[in-house]
């Protein structure tokens, strides 16, 4: 018995290899419909694969700091490269991130290639959180959606500060004594919780492999599975985008993925590698080498954690010094800034898109994206949490403000104090006013058409400035075009006025194309624009005048 | 092609080739700009790896040959190039030379037929009522137990092997008075600097502090000694001629003298969140952690005068005897009164 064949046996190497596959695995259908699936373009949808790529960046990375790395924090003595440190003695760990540095050619480049990619994937999944926020794509069907993304973000966190921690140089090893008085500062289980992390009081011999195992595999496979989950629910719900031109909530308007789409998407990500490689090249990121090991005894002035953890350091600054002292027990002043705060602030972006749905009874399914002005109320919101994140966050380097600009520092505690108070209110109103401003100017450029500079004197002297309507007029001159969600042209440049020379080729003069050729592209443009040449005619009559 | 876009529910309303005659000169530059880009790259490749081979990149004191400080910037300047003009070259061929395109696919994301719905519920009762869960409640019960089990052990295993119980272990530091380890000095524990030497009075000038630790050089059960436990550092004061400490109650013998004391010692563990609150200011007589800002009054007996603070950093009580050299040397009288450090639940 044989098995059923193709009517015709491929000829060529590629349609073989093809065949091998399709009847072992039945590709042809499943895949086409991947090759052929459709990704709209928009600029603020590079956030999320700017996170991705990074990642990938830092698997690539992480994997090879492994094979120098040496997560133990048995006590060694220096004999390396780096002549101040020679006959310190230090942790194995801290010796072999100086190893890397000193020791391994290239090592130094990649340890801050790595160390600057997990900056970037921290901050381009925030961005992308901010663009997911301000155009309402977490409505449904893409609430789990949102949550995983929030999942990623505070694990991403997590896996951060993990691997600060690693080398258990003294800028480090500060920022674990902070966690361990922050695991101290829970209710009732904190010295239980704190003696569990690090195996006995702070500092322990433990918990460096202890997040060396956390830091390279339970957390990057977590973040890998969710990584996962998250995009084959953008593959399975597919992407939103904002109203136009075919795009409506029953379809996709874009590019298809082969090959338009993945040849772009594959440029950016090597445009993302390279940049990461021109920061961890150019630019020097935690030069361990000049903090020293860590000693519980030492510390040095102006002690910053990355970014992401900044808000945190922020609060922890600024939150008095209340300490409650009830029946000889202390719930410690620490505990407020450093656990209830965050705890807050991930459960309310967590909640968001279900109280959103509650208040405004909005149960529909959303794939078309709002225009931020177009929904004031979470556009101020989203400015007001952002207003209180920045507040916290430049506050985690108050020092530094303070010495920069020759401020006090307990002015600057106390500023941040009070701009945390009252600068989120005041970030809503304002960002209320502008919705409302520019929802008011979109509408008056439907109505009364757009400026288009040109001042006309009329016959008794009255001067009009000349306004290009969008679309048909009523009896009055007034745009009868209503507000569709999307961006309204308002010069007259964005409607292809006064860019006549487009298509042209050629950086400094235009190509030019021999006789014949030049000839065949004038017939071939004249047939296609015959129609076209007709509109654009009637669209340079005189302009609807009205004042 | 078309037909199999729309077979997959994509619909190719507009296609258009860049370049519709073939063999013009514009079509040859595109084509050249985009080959021109990953030259570029695979020649970056290449001087990357000559430099990572034949660049100097072993580090020297300063004073000597400093050329391995390029090693790191030249290799991270052809890598990006490398990896910036082969994306760049990806997305001109994308932007200059493929058929531009616009794509519209139908979502489909209506929910599952009533047909389905009803299907898979029946087909899921069907199941259920199969296995009689519904009517054995017994076996419900007892699966339900078995599974918490399941679910639970191997959480406390896991947890249960990682638990260490705090015990008092945060209440005490290794100034605790110790007759086996110093008979001499009656179990009394003497401060040391970081190089094991004794502290004397007549080290420090009026005004200076010094970080000292207890002199226990035998390890804890911890693995740590007086100066590697993250509970030790300490900081002496010497105070300038004048100033007085307003002591705590209770605490006023302290320092040494016991009365109007010269020399006052206090934990260097901010009682904030542990980092050592070392920045001692000494116009203003306050020490000020680096990390949160936290400001203490020494004159105050280092109560918290500004920042996330609440308590006074814990004092030492001091006391001086003379050793076999004639000379006098600080010993810790007790232990701290109090928990060092950042505060916990069982502090009172």
């Amino acid at each position: 018995m044989t098995a059923p064949r193709r009517k015709s046996e491929p000829r060529t190497p590629i349609g073989k290899v093809g065949t091998f596959f399709d009847d072992r695995l039945k590709l042809a259908g499943p895949m086409r419909k991947q090759l052929n699936k459709v990704f709209p373009d928009h600029w603020s949808f590079m956030m999320g694969e700017i996170a991705l790529y990074s990642f990938i960046i830092l698997l690539l990375t992480g994997t090879y700091l492994s094979f120098f790395f040496d997560p133990s924090m048995q006590e060694t003595v220096y004999h390396g490269r780096y002549v101040p440190m020679q006959g310190l003695s230090m942790s194995r760990a801290y010796a072999s991130t100086l190893d890397i540095t000193f020791d391994v050619r290239g090592g130094l480049i990649i340890r801050q290639i790595h160390h600057w990619a997990a900056l970037l994937f921290l901050a381009a999944m925030i961005i992308h959180m901010f663009r997911v926020f301000f155009t309402g794509a977490f409505r449904k069907p893409r609430e789990l959606n949102w949550l995983i993304g929030l999942g990623l973000i505070t694990l991403g966190i997590i896996e951060g500060f993990a691997g600060y921690s690693l080398p258990d140089d003294l800028l480090s090893g500060t920022g674990l004594r902070i966690a361990d008085a922050i695991m101290l500062s829970i209710p009732v289980v904190g010295t239980w919780v704190s003696f569990l992390v690090f195996g006995g009081p702070f500092p322990g011999h433990v918990i460096i492999e202890r997040f060396y195992i956390a830091h390279v595999l339970l957390i990057p496979a977590i973040l890998a599975a969710l990584i996962g989950a998250h995009l084959v629910l953008v593959v399975r719900q597919k992407h939103t985008q904002f109203p136009g031109h075919g795009r409506t909530e029953e379809t996709v308007s874009g590019e298809r993925v082969f090959p338009l789409y993945a040849a772009k998407a594959g440029g950016f990500f090597f445009i993302v590698a390279g940049i990461t490689a021109a920061l961890g090249g150019l630019a020097q990121i935690n030069p361990v080498w000049l903090f020293g090991p860590y000693e519980p005894r030492a510390v040095s002035s102006g002690s910053q954690p990355d970014w992401y953890m900044m808000f945190l350091d922020g609060s922890t600054r600024l939150f008095p010094s209340w300490e409650i002292r009830l029946f000889h027990h202390t719930i410690p002043a620490l505990f407020w800034p450093t656990v209830v705060l965050p705890g807050i602030l991930f459960t309310l972006a967590g909640a968001y898109p279900f109280i959103e749905a509650k208040m405004t009874k909005d149960r529909a399914f959303h794939n078309l994206l709002q225009r931020p002005r177009d929904v004031p109320v979470r556009t101020s919101l989203g400015a007001m949490a952002i207003t209180f994140y920045m507040v916290l966050f430049l506050s985690g380097g108050n020092d530094l403000i303070a010495k920069a600009f020759d401020i006090s520092l307990n002015a600057m505690t106390w500023g941040g104090r009070i701009l945390l108070l009252i600068l989120p209110p005041i970030a809503y109103v304002v960002t209320y006013r502008i919705c409302l401003g520019l929802q008011r100017h979109d509408r008056e450029v439907l109505e009364h058409g757009m400026e288009t500079g040109i001042i006309q004197v009329l016959p008794h002297g009255e001067f009009i400035e000349v306004h290009q309507p969008l679309g048909p007029v009523d009896a009055h001159g007034h745009g009868t075009l209503p507000y569709a969600g999307t961006p309204i042209p308002k010069r007259m440049n964005q409607v292809g006025a006064g860019t006549p020379l487009r298509h042209v080729r050629g950086f400094f003069y235009p190509v030019k194309e021999k006789p014949e050729i030049q000839a065949a592209i004038d017939e071939l443009e004249a047939a296609s624009n015959g129609h076209a040449a007709v509109e654009d005619a009637s669209a340079n009559e005189p302009a609807q005048l009205h004042d | 092609m078309l037909a199999g876009s729309e077979v997959d529910g994509v619909h190719i309303v507009h296609r258009r080739d860049r370049f519709p005659i073939r063999g013009t000169r514009a079509e040859k530059r595109a084509e050249r700009g985009v080959a021109m880009a990953f030259t570029v790259s695979a020649l970056a490749g290449v001087a990357f790896v000559v430099y990572f081979i034949a660049g100097k990149w072993h580090w020297h004191l300063p004073g000597t040959s400093q050329t391995f400080q390029y090693y790191t910037p030249i290799l991270g300047v052809t890598l990006a190039t490398m990896f910036i003009f082969m994306g760049v070259g990806l997305v001109l061929w994308a932007k200059w030379l493929m058929p531009e395109e616009e794509v519209v696919q139908d979502r489909h994301d209506e929910p599952s037929t009533e047909e389905d719905k009803l299907l898979t519920e029946a087909t899921l009762l069907v199941g259920l009522s199969d296995t009689g869960l519904p009517r054995r409640s017994l076996i419900t019960r007892s699966m339900l137990l078995a599974g918490g089990a399941i679910g639970t052990v191997p959480l406390i295993a896991l947890v249960g092997a990682m638990i260490k119980k705090p015990g008092s272990q945060l209440l005490h530091t290794l100034y605790t008075p110790n007759p086996t380890l110093f008979p001499d000095s009656n179990g009394m524990v003497p401060l040391v600097y970081s190089d094991w030497r004794q502290v004397s009075p007549d080290d420090m000038l009026p005004g200076s502090i010094a970080t000292v630790f207890p002199g226990v050089r035998e390890e804890t059960p911890d693995g740590t000694d007086g100066l590697t436990d993250a509970s030790s550092p300490t900081l002496l004061i010497r105070l300038r001629p004048g100033q007085t400490v307003q002591s705590r109650k209770g605490q006023g013998g302290f320092g040494y003298p016991a009365k109007n004391p010269e020399f006052v010692a206090f934990s260097k563990i901010c009682t904030h969140a542990g980092c050592p609150a070392s920045l001692y200011e000494q116009q203003t007589t306050r020490l000020l952690c680096p990390c949160h800002q936290s400001q203490f009054e020494v004159l105050k007996d280092a109560k918290p005068v500004f920042g996330p603070a609440t308590r006074s950093l814990p004092k030492l009580p001091l006391t001086v005897l003379t050793g076999p050299d004639g000379r006098q040397y600080f010993y810790a009288h007790s232990d701290y009164v109090e928990a060092i450090g950042p505060a916990f639940w069982e502090r009172r």
